[in-house]
């Protein structure tokens, strides 16, 4: 200590980068700005900016010959939210949106179970090849080869037939709302579709919680006289519930925004991402697309403070 | 509508829109700005990327030095919001386009002096509703076609005479119901088919034009067009999918292009066109140019170019749709022969209903028939099953 004391105050450094240096030495919050700054930009600015931009064009309306739009802030788009062809888009994509994501579960979860806790070694890298490879190859690729496949001359119906159960498939697409006249232009190959295409986003983050699920309190379980079925109902369901949550967000977000696959595969009603893209996209009308655009974020918004609620990020 | 009625409703929307501002219009073509850029329908601009024989970009470039860029758009509606935002010269507008355009002030006037070949232009097309407001001209006639009766030949050993077949439910010359096995227009311009069809076999409605409803004739339609939902599996907008779905869907009878007919023929599949008894409704496009265009001496070099060079003729081969110059089928400029124009519909002009903008101010009173805009989500509802 007395060597350093006798030698006084080192005399600052020469150079622009070495008052830089000392700079961001002697006052560590330009370091913290100089790194915040950039990614906050993007949030705020790009992210959020833009997201703003879009909302604020909802409180404008459209001239219905001409499509100029007139900037007199007024409810009047959202009042056509209230059309009873709009409700049915808001309804129906909802609906769908939750079917797909308590089928992702349902399907998820087994999968998501094995390739966590038996899945061992080489078997466990296959299992994360075989979850993310579809999302290595593109998206409108599987979803045109989803067509092929649901469709009335495709594989399935020729399975069904093949296997002496065509009638089957005829009298299940009979059924009114999930039926139609193939599976491709059925409401259900819509739903089956979605749910290939987005399980990889409900596995992995299920795998992650169950991962984290330690073997002893299983044991522990077992050790105290407990079912394998209400092991699994009060000590891996409750343990894994954020993984399903974190999951949930992902599928039924993601189903709410999508405008490709009830474009390519369904009965041609619209679902809110399809509506948002032709009302913008294609007619012009961005004020109604932007109004319809506010429509998934308010049920994410909800959807997470239920979840909230439910305690499903306590354990983040 | 009569061109009058037309011009006087679309004169309205230009008062009510506050419209005031005149048009500097040109006095003479100068020399070339170095590039035009043009919205057009796919398949309406090519310069022989996608098949070296039909390329009608490469020498209107070299001879003029306007280099072309193209944005294609799938709908007049996605027509009309392109030309809102602006930055383009040139749009291939068609009618159900073209006077929404002319309303929002997004072309402009064109002086027909200035394109020498206008006289060429079929007189049919000269002074059509869809471009002349006022007897002022918006632009030169493109190409026009039919929306044909699509049918495949192995169901229907004879051509279908009536558009029934996709609008009630019967059984047909397989022993199976054409429920599910016919496809619809995806766009609210189909309306207008199930007006023509009422038309003829609902008289007492009273339906003079398909595009002029009023609501006990607009309801009628939407009707017909609920119970079509039943029928209809998938309605079409993307050609390419239509073709699939006849190939792969068991589709039999459709509303369609002669593209996707030409399309399909040329894969060897048993498909066929007509146009029924009913009449058909049609397109007829007109190369629009923009109000603001910032090229303006190629915008009116590539309109002169569109009516003299081989660009009809190879289009109307191309895409299965009529010239707008008829010289054009016979006179060797490019690959279309007349038995070929004849076969896109050149002689039946006068049965086919072309889409025009439906407006509140018609033939039956100011404010007596259903605009546009209710067309637009009506039929997004009855796609809906609503």
């Amino acid at each position: 200590m007395s060597v350093l004391a006798d030698s006084g105050p080192r005399p600052a450094r020469e150079g622009v980068g070495g008052r830089l240096s000392d700079l961001l030495w002697r006052r560590p919050g330009v370091l913290l700005a100089l790194l915040l700054v950039p990614p906050l930009l993007w949030l705020g600015v790009v992210y959020l900016g833009s997201l703003f931009a879009l909302l604020l064009q909802s409180f404008f309306s459209i001239d219905e010959f001409s499509g100029v739009i007139d900037r007199t802030p007024t409810l009047k788009t959202y009042g056509e939210l209230l059309r009873p062809a709009n409700l049915d888009i808001i309804w129906r994509t909802v609906l769908m949106a939750a079917a797909v994501t308590v089928a992702s579960v349902a399907v998820a979860f087994p999968i998501a179970y094995y390739a966590a806790r038996h899945a061992r070694g080489r078997w466990k890298a296959l299992f994360y090849l075989g979850v993310m490879l579809p999302l290595w190859s593109s998206y409108l690729v599987k979803v045109y080869a989803w067509k092929l496949i649901l469709a009335k001359e495709g594989i399935v119906g020729w399975g069904f037939d093949s296997l002496g159960l065509g009638r089957v498939l005829e009298a299940f697409l009979a059924v009114p709302g999930i039926g139609g006249n193939s599976l491709s232009v059925s409401p259900t190959g819509t739903f089956i579709v979605f749910v290939y295409v987005w399980l990889p986003f409900m596995i992995l983050p299920i795998q992650a919680a169950l991962e984290r699920v330690p073997d002893s309190l299983v044991e522990a379980s077992g050790d105290l006289g407990a079912t394998p079925g209400q092991t699994f109902r009060h000590v891996i369901w409750p343990l894994a519930l954020p993984g399903v949550v974190a999951g949930s967000i992902f599928t039924f977000s993601l189903t709410l925004g999508d405008y490709i696959i009830p474009q390519i595969i369904g009965t041609s009603a619209r679902f809110i991402g399809l509506a948002v893209y032709q009302y913008q996209g294609t007619a012009g009308n961005v004020p109604l697309a932007a109004a319809f655009a506010v429509v998934p974020i308010v049920i994410m918004g909800s959807y997470l403070a239920v979840a909230k609620r439910l305690g499903a990020f306590d354990a983040l | 509508m009569t061109i009058l009625a037309r011009g006087a409703s679309a004169l309205a929307l230009l008062a009510m829109l506050g419209a005031t501002a005149a048009q500097a219009q040109m006095t003479e073509v100068g020399d070339g700005e170095g590039a035009v850029s043009i919205v057009a329908w796919p398949g309406y601009i090519e310069r022989g990327e996608t098949d070296p024989a039909y390329d009608w970009v490469t020498g209107f470039e070299q001879a003029t030095g306007c280099m072309v860029d193209v944005k294609t758009a799938n709908t007049s509606d996605e027509m009309v919001a392109l030309m809102n935002e602006g930055g383009f010269d040139l749009v291939t507008a068609s009618g159900d386009a073209s006077l929404r355009l002319v309303a929002g002030q997004r072309v402009q006037a064109i002086d027909t002096d200035l394109i020498p070949s206008w006289s060429k232009v079929d007189d049919r097309l000269k002074d059509a509703p869809w471009h002349t407001v006022d007897g002022v001209h918006y632009g030169v006639p493109y190409q026009w076609g039919p929306n044909v009766l699509m049918y495949r030949t192995d169901v229907f050993p004879e051509a279908p005479t009536s558009w029934n077949v996709v609008f009630e439910e019967q059984t047909l010359s397989d022993g199976q119901s054409n429920k599910g096995r016919v496809q619809a227009y995806d766009g609210p311009i189909y309306i207008a088919d199930a007006a023509q069809y009422l038309m003829a076999h609902k008289p007492e409605l009273g339906i003079t034009s398909p595009y002029e409803l009023n609501e006990d004739q607009y309801k009628a339609a939407l009707d017909l067009l609920r119970a079509q939902r039943e029928l209809v599996g998938r309605y079409w907008h993307d050609a390419m999918i239509q073709v699939d779905d006849v190939q792969n869907e068991g589709v039999v009878a459709s509303s369609s292009w002669p593209f996707q007919v030409n399309l399909l023929k040329a894969d060897g599949a048993p498909v066929a066109s007509t146009i029924p008894e009913e009449g058909a409704t049609g397109w007829a496009d007109t190369l629009m140019m923009a109000a603001d265009a910032e090229h303006p001496n190629c915008a009116y070099r590539f309109m002169e170019h569109s009516l003299s060079s081989n660009l009809q003729s190879d289009l109307s081969v191309w895409f299965g749709s009529v010239p707008a110059v008829p010289a054009a089928c016979s006179d060797g400029s490019g690959q279309q022969t007349q038995e070929g124009c004849d076969a896109n519909g050149f002689q039946d002009f006068d049965r086919i209903r072309f889409w025009t903008t439906p407006t509140a101010d018609c033939s039956q009173g100011e404010g007596a028939c259903v605009p546009y805009y209710r067309w637009v989500s009506d039929y997004i509802g009855v796609i809906g099953g609503r």
